[in-house]
Order: C-alpha cells, then structure tokens, then sequence
C-alpha cells in the first residue's frame, strides 16, 4: 500500500509510530520518518494509524488493489 | 448565492463534457485532477507528464531514501481516488497555443483543451560548467532517479562528499552523510546555511549543529570549478580562496528552476519566478489580464497573497502543491461568484541532524526576530519575524507543537513582538535583526520567494516591445 505524510502539518505527537512501528519512526524528539510504500499486511495498522493522528497527516490510497501501473 | 439559469446551464454542460488538459503530472497534477473529479468533473481529463513514472513524492527522497531506509521506487504517491484520465506519460509539452486552445507534445501531437492546469513544477538548477556537471560523481537531487543514484555513491562509501549550497535540501543531504558517519564539506556562498530562507540569526545556530555534527562548514565560500580524474570521476573542488577539497561525491543543492519555457511565445506573465496568477489559480497573461481558460498550481505558481501586502508569492511546499491544486480544481469546474483562494499560510518542515526544523509564515518578509520560547543552547525554541510592528513569520527547533500559536497570530496580524504564550520562556525577550542577505547576495534560493519590490527599489524594468 502506499502513504504519504503531510509533515508540515505533522505535529510529532507520535501517536503513528505507537501504533505502527514498523512504518512510522521518529528521529530524535520530534522528527517523524515513515516508509511510504508499507506491505499490504500492515494496511490495518496503518489505516488506525491514521485515523489516531491528531491531524490528520498520513494520506492513505484509496485505490482497491492499486500497484503496479495504476495510471488510473 | 444563486446564479442565473444561463450560467448554471453552461457550468452544468461543461463539467459533463468539457475537456480538461493538466500539464506536469506530479503532486500538483495529480491532486488537482482528483479533485476536478470529486467535483463531479465527467468531461474528457488528459494528464502530461515527461518523467515516465505514475507520480511519486518527493520529500523522502533527501530523507528516508538517501539513508538507504527506503528503496526510491517505494515513493509512488497514494491516490485519493480514481481519476479516469488519459496519461501521456514520458512525453514533454514543448509548446501553448493560446489562440488555437492547443498544447503542444515533443512528438508531434497537439491536445486540445477548453482548460488547462499549468502545474509543471521546477527542476534543480545544475552545476553550471556543463563539462563538470558531466563527471562520474556529481549529483543534485530533483527526482526519484537522482536520488536512487546519489544513495548508492553514498552507500559505496566515498572518501568524502561536497555540498554546495547549504539550503534546505543541501542539509537534510549533509545530514543523511553525518548520519553514515561519511566526512563531509559545506560549501555556502552566504553567511550561514538557510540564511536566505531564515536569515543570519537562526543560520548562525543552524552552522554550530553543523559543526557539532562534525561537519566541515565553510562559509562565504563559493566552488570555482571541479576537478575529475583521467577516468572522468570527479575527485577535487576548487573554493574560491584558493584551497580544494578532495572528494568523490559532489552534490549541487542550487536551488531550482522553474518549469516554464514551454510557455515561451504564450504571452502569460511567465518567467523566472514562475507563471503570476490571481489567488484563484488563474494565470495572467503577459498584460496582467486574468484569462479565463489557463491555471496554474504548485511551485511553478506565483500569486498576490493578502496577509503579505499583496506582494507576489512563489512557494516550493508540500502543501501549498496539495492545496493550490485543489483550490484551482475547484475554480475551474465553477464560475463566479463560487470561486475559492488558494491563501495559504506558507509553512516548510525539514528534519535535519536529529532536529525537527519547522517554519510558519515567510520570514523573508519580516527584518527583525525575537526568541520567544525554549532555549537556543539546548536547541529547542521559538522564534518570531517581524516587520513594522506586526508578526510576519516564526520558525521552531524541536518545538512544533507551538507553531499552530504562532500561525494564528501571523493569520491576523498580531503585533511584533507577540504576546508570549506564557510557557517557557527565554530571559533575554528582545528584538534584533532578523540579518537576511541583502537582496542580490547569491546564496541558495530560499523555498519561499516574494517576488514583489518595494517601489524605492526600483527592480522592475518596463520594455514594450515595439510593434
Ligand atoms: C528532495 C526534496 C525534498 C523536499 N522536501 C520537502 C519537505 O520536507 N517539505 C515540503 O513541504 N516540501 C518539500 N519538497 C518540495 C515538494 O516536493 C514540492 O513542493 C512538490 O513536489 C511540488 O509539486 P508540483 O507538482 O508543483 O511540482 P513537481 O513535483 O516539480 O512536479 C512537476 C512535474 O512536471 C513535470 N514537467 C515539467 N515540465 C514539463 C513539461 N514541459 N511537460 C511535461 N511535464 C513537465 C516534471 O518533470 C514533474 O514531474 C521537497 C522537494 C524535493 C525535491
Ligand atoms: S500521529 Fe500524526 S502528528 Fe503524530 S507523528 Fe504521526 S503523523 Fe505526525
């Protein structure tokens, strides 16, 4: 699956990384880095991930099954 | 409001079967085209784009990726949802036919459109010797190829890399290298880094983490020339006092380019700052004159922004490309009086060297600076410009949380310095100048230009051209 984050709209509060580590980590205090294009194993952790951000800053695809060439 | 039955029927038709061309098919397009569907947009969509891959993010590409954490094809952007378009992928527009309503492809073709989105977005400015910028081993960093490439000379390792321009992408490269505990050199003409997008004040401690961080910071210095080996890998920089620095790895972080000599001959207000358009995303034409049909978004866009004297705007964000995209999606599928602005309060994030480095409003634009929270020994603050009294922009160290406060206060014009949140507060709470360039000193561009002038300045130059 594939996410992006709006880090200028990301507050660091971490709630992502509590909940999905593998996908979402912080770099020092408040610096947050992810992996853009998770396995589609992670999508229900990721998807509470981005329903707990506070600000909603974690972009999910809203394509059923979009990989690969999906110039839809 | 209602709008009369005319108006309603020609809206009506045009978004059942209008046809709608968006030329760069990155964020800016890509998100502009979902929204012109979201709002039930049903006419013919051809997306352009001249880099063959489905859009990607770019923000990972000098963090995440440059680490070697994530691979540089796993930036494919999500998609909020289908847009069912015709993609010209890999092919470039080379050409705008205003008159005929055509846009021109390096192939031949020419796509029609009853209206277009400009949203093509800017290139890294190269080495500028091109014999040079041709070695094994130089680099700058734009797309996902550059950055595939750069992490893997990282990975190999080099004996030591070369930054030339600290702004923000040179950092987060600088950064990355520290990281991987690679030696390397900063080469900045300015007095500091992101001294032209923070001024000389926050520059100054921006050096001293540098420095912390091992890195060799050299300032005020500009690269004259490089220097490769008989098999074409560059292995020195010359400085323009005379010393060089050997190193296998020389990344160009010179600011960037704006996409725009494909309008070359269109007659619209296109140049060197971008494509000028009214805060509704429409573009001017070369007299000033809204038109009606052609829009632009994203960082090639420039617009008057009313909380900044009305002064022209031009900035290289995230979401300024996500939300102009959406305000212009919106205005072209839509006649007045339900246009939308796109006056975005502009904002950067960049982690570098362990720090979350934040910035709200344009600092550019304010002469003076205040610390208003935290501590600038324990890297952790707030800091606010001002101009004339009033609270233009403020930027944070690993204080994030606080930025929404002072965004708020920028948004209404609160004065300078502002009240202070009553939290943490530094001792010493006086104003000094906030020390930006003067116009004119070469450093790395900053990310947002304000490509107005004070009348005093006398910067803009009227040549009609005779008839
Ligand atoms: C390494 C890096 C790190 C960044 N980090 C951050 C960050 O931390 N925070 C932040 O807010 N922003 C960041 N940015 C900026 C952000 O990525 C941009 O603001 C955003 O990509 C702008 O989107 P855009 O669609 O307007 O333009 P672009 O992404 O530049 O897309 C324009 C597209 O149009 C194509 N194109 C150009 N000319 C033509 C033509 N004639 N015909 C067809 N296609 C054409 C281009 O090839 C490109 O694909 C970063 C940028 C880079 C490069
Ligand atoms: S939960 Fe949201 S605000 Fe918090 S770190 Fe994650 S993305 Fe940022």
């Amino acid at each position: 699956m594939r996410i992006a984050v709006d880090l200028n709209r990301c507050q660091g509060y971490a709630q992502c990384v509590y909940l999905a580590h593998e996908v979402f980590r912080l770099t020092g205090q408040e610096a947050l880095t992810y992996e853009p294009n998770p396995d589609d194993e992670r999508r229900l952790q990721v998807e509470r991930a981005a329903a707990a951000c506070p600000v909603q800053a974690i972009v999910i695809d809203r394509l059923d099954g979009a990989k690969g060439s999906a110039t839809s | 409001m209602t709008v009369p039955a005319t108006v309603a029927e020609l809206v009506r038709k045009f978004r059942a079967n209008g046809r709608i061309v968006i030329v760069g098919a990155s964020l800016a397009g890509l998100r502009a085209a979902e929204a012109l569907r979201e709002e039930g947009f049903t006419g013919s969509l051809t997306i352009i784009g001249d880099e063959p891959d489905e859009p990607y993010d770019r923000p990972p590409l000098s963090k995440q990726v440059l680490k070697g954490w994530v691979p540089a094809d796993h930036t494919t952007l999500p998609r909020l949802r289908e847009v069912n378009a015709q993609w010209r992928l890999g092919v470039t527009a080379t050409g705008l036919d205003r008159a005929a309503k055509q846009v021109r492809l390096a192939d031949g073709e020419q796509i029609p459109y009853d209206r277009l989105l400009i949203a093509t977005g800017t290139r890294a400015r190269q080495w500028p010797n091109p014999d040079e910028a041709a070695l094994d081993g130089v680099y700058s960093l734009r797309s996902r190829d550059d950055a595939a490439q750069l992490q893997k000379a990282l990975a190999a390792p080099p004996s030591r890399v070369v930054v030339i321009g600290a702004g923000f992408i040179g950092s987060e490269v600088t950064s990355v290298c520290r990281e991987l505990d690679l030696p390397v050199t900063v080469v900045e003409r300015g007095s500091a880094p992101l001294v032209g997008a923070l001024g000389g004040v926050i520059g100054e401690i921006a050096a001293e983490i540098q420095r912390d961080h091992g890195v060799d910071l050299r300032c005020g210095l500009g690269v004259s020339s490089l220097e490769g080996d008989s098999g074409g890998h560059v292995r020195r920089a010359h400085l323009s006092d005379g010393t060089t620095v050997d190193a296998d790895v020389v990344v160009a972080s010179l600011g960037s380019i704006r996409n725009v000599e494909w309008l070359e001959g269109a007659g619209l207000a296109s140049g060197f700052w971008g494509v000028g358009c009214d805060a509704g995303g429409r573009a001017f034409d070369i007299n000033g004159v809204v038109t009606d049909s052609i829009y632009v978004a994203g960082d090639v866009a420039r617009s008057p922004h009313v909380l900044y004297e009305y002064q022209f705007l031009a900035m290289e964000h995230w979401d300024n490309a996500v939300l102009g995209a959406e305000a212009a999606a919106h205005n072209m599928v839509n006649f007045e009086p339900h246009y939308r602005p796109h006056l975005l309060l502009p904002g950067f994030w960049s982690g570098q060297f362990g720090l979350n480095i934040k910035s709200v409003g344009v600092p550019p634009f304010g002469d003076e600076i205040v610390f208003t929270q935290g501590s600038v020994k324990e890297r952790r603050f707030a800091a606010a410009y001002g101009r004339r009294g009033r609270i233009v922009a403020a930027v944070t160290f690993d204080h994030g949380k606080w930025l929404e406060y002072y965004g708020k206060l920028i948004e209404h014009s609160g004065p300078f310095p502002p009240p202070p949140p009553g939290w943490d507060q530094p001792p010493d709470m006086k104003p000094i100048p906030a020390e930006f360039p003067q116009p004119g000193v070469p450093t790395a561009l900053p990310d947002v230009v304000l490509t107005g002038h004070d009348p005093s300045e006398r910067a803009a130059e009227f040549r009609p051209r005779p008839r």
